[in-house]
């Protein structure tokens, strides 16, 4: 032990690490007290950044970023024992990654924490958000299943809608005229380093930033931010009211972090890593690609706008939320810090947060994706195995109507139920719908014979409620 | 102002200012050559595009095709690099239109690439990401695309049915 002690003093004598670190432990910090917990999220996300780090460098060390090879070596990863696990904490991070993250960015915003001195912390934290974004992105196509090929051919088409150099954007992301061999590396050498260096040196820059301005108080009401004497306000607040950082408040970073890792590794155990889709053959046409659940909001909305304004929203959509976080400390850099006194980010967080989730859900149903696996329907729902009725319900299926059509729970929830169409609809009324379609509805104007026509007409006609005669089975 | 360019950064009385600029100046343009003959290679090589020639590949004999039937065919990418493995093939929807004549459908939804489905009883084309529907010649029937689906030039030669290899349509 004297040995070691001996040991010790001799290192810290030549690197100066305690002279550096201690100061560090030590800082004062402003009594949170009720607001305590809540800033342990900065901690969090750095945390669960660092178990990204460990469990892809596991990763990187088995993976083959081959666009012919990667989807193999993966399936590879997922056999081992631990493969498997460190594949789900790798994917069960990546979650907690943006939820930390965008709890993190929402409680520094109702703190307005973003006000002076911090403004330029709120600017790296915004970049930090944003390559965390591209972190989930580039992530999830470096699976290189089905999804994560499409993806890539998605991001290449979005890319192409930016004006003039939309057509190269879109080629460079594909590495090449088509998705091959160098595509898969492009991303490979974006998400495991030239993403993660960026990240490394903002979070720096970020934590040096905390140390540097101290952690901000939590805001009183009445009590706005007055650049002149904020600065002499603050230490005084720390020299009357303040506590060793280490480990009086630094022990609630732990506890959640601990949390937060737990919480990580069992989910990675239990449930087991994302099933890897099938392999990312381009010629498997009944591919569904869908994006990850933290995207799947922003996949509803590009499915539920409207054509014309498609690339004002891809383009610019991005760069307004770009702007905004800029632009957001140095417009409202001074004044009230409260969220008491300013109502209105109480209402800019519920929105967004309903918003995500919302169209969140509403991505995971899909309903504009045509029901393309839908059988067809069975005899008891059509009522009838032979004659015009049973005739019908076959051109129902084989027409396609029944992939955005539902009758008694079968179909698609694109265009209207027509479980009881008999009874809704008159058959002229059918006929001219069917005939000029709608904006979303092809027309079947010279794609439908007559007699299909009027076999289709009869099935129609016979969706009525009980017991007005005809056969119609209600909704499972 | 004289204190504030870095050649006189940190100089409030140098005797010797002549000697301090010259050589503040030499190792910022000897960093910047270092930095630039390291740079501009990387950036070349990465931001330079392999260009892929156009080749015809052959996706079958004349007579597998029956006339007014669309099917799918995959062929392989031109030049593709040896590690590309399965992702070398790139696929296509293809029509007979008569004896000679041929319809290469581009498999990407003109909305945002998904891979399309033909159906043959609906005589339609659907997409299964956003929800578009494009006619049996490919114009668009429902949904968010605005453009009706790419084609790829055909031909037959010497009793084969060839497709010209393309670049994915991306505007």
């Amino acid at each position: 032990m004297r040995f070691l002690k001996r040991v010790w003093v001799w290192f810290d004598d030549v690197t100066g690490i305690s002279a550096m670190i201690m100061p560090l432990l030590d800082h004062p910090v402003p009594r949170a007290r009720k607001s305590a917990w809540f800033y342990v999220l900065g901690s969090a996300t750095l945390i669960v950044f660092l178990i990204q780090v460990v469990t892809g460098i596991a990763l990187a060390s088995s993976y083959v970023a081959s666009s012919g090879q990667a989807y193999s070596t993966l399936v590879f990863i997922t056999g081992t024992p631990f493969g498997r696990i460190i594949r789900g904490i790798h994917s069960f991070g990546a979650s907690a990654m943006v939820i930390l993250i965008g709890l993190h960015t929402i409680r520094v915003y109702l703190m307005a924490a973003y006000k002076y001195p911090r403004q330029v912390n709120w600017l790296t934290g915004a970049g930090l958000l944003l390559l965390t974004l591209a972190m989930l992105f580039t992530g999830q196509l470096l699976r290189w299943d089905q999804t994560g090929f499409w993806s890539v051919v998605i991001a290449a088409e979005q890319a192409g809608r930016v004006p003039v150099i939309g057509n190269w954007l879109g080629h460079f992301i594909l590495a090449g005229d088509t998705v091959g061999g160098a595509t898969l590396s492009r991303f490979f050498a974006a998400h495991v380093f030239f993403i993660p260096g960026l990240i490394f040196l903002l979070v720096g820059f970020h934590l040096y930033l905390v140390i540097h301005n101290g952690i901000s108080e939590p805001p009183e009401i009445g009590h706005p931010v007055d650049p002149k004497t904020y600065r002499h306000w603050y230490h005084a607040l720390l020299a009357r009211d303040g506590e060793p950082f280490w480990p009086y408040a630094a022990w609630r970073d732990v506890v959640f972090g601990f949390l937060v890792v737990v919480t990580i590794v069992a989910l990675a155990v239990v449930i087991g890593p994302p099933v890897l889709g099938r392999p990312p053959d381009p010629t498997i046409v009944e591919a569904t690609p869908r994006p990850e659940w933290y995207f799947l909001w922003y996949y509803a909305l590009l499915s539920v706008i409207p054509k014309w304004s498609e690339d004002l929203v891809m383009i610019w959509g991005p760069a307004l939320f770009g702007a905004v976080l800029v632009f957001l400390p140095l417009v409202a850099g001074k004044g009230q810090r409260s969220p008491l006194r300013r109502p209105w980010s109480f209402v800019i967080v519920a929105f967004a947060l309903f918003m995500i989730a919302y169209y969140g859900e509403v991505g995971r149903v899909a309903p504009w994706s045509p029901r393309m696996d839908a059988p067809p329907l069975p005899a008891q729902v059509v009522g009838m195995e032979s004659g015009p009725i049973a005739e019908g319900a076959r051109v129902f299926h084989d027409k396609g109507c029944e992939y955005c059509h539902k009758v008694s729970g079968y179909g698609g929830v694109r265009g209207p139920d027509l479980t009881y169409a008999g009874d809704n609809l008159t058959t002229a009324q059918m006929t001219t719908r069917i005939y000029s379609g709608g904006t979303n509805m092809p027309s079947y104007n010279g794609n439908i014979t007559s007699a299909q026509l009027s076999a289709l007409l009869a099935f129609l006609n016979s969706r009525h409620r009980q017991p007005t005669g005809a056969p119609s089975t209600p909704p499972q | 102002m004289d204190e504030n360019t870095p050649s006189t950064m940190g100089c409030q009385n140098c005797a010797d200012k002549g000697r301090r600029k010259f050589l503040v100046r030499l190792s910022i343009a000897l960093s910047s050559i270092g930095a630039a003959l390291v740079a501009v290679p990387s950036f070349a090589f990465l931001l330079g595009l392999r260009k892929s020639p156009q080749i015809w590949r052959t996706v079958g004999n004349l007579d597998e095709f029956k006339i007014g039937s669309t099917v799918n065919v995959s062929f392989q990418d031109p030049s593709p690099l040896p590690w590309a493995g399965v992702t070398a093939q790139t696929a296509a929807w293809l029509r007979r239109v008569d004896d000679e004549q041929f319809i290469a459908f581009s498999m990407n939804c003109t909305h945002l690439g998904c891979p399309v489905r033909w159906l043959a009883t609906a005589d339609l084309f659907m997409c299964p990401c956003h929800g578009g529907v494009f006619y049996a010649d490919g114009q668009v029937a429902s949904g968010p695309p605005q453009r009706p689906l790419s084609q790829y030039p055909t031909r037959v030669y010497n009793g084969q049915v060839q497709i010209l290899a393309s670049p994915v349509p991306i505007t």
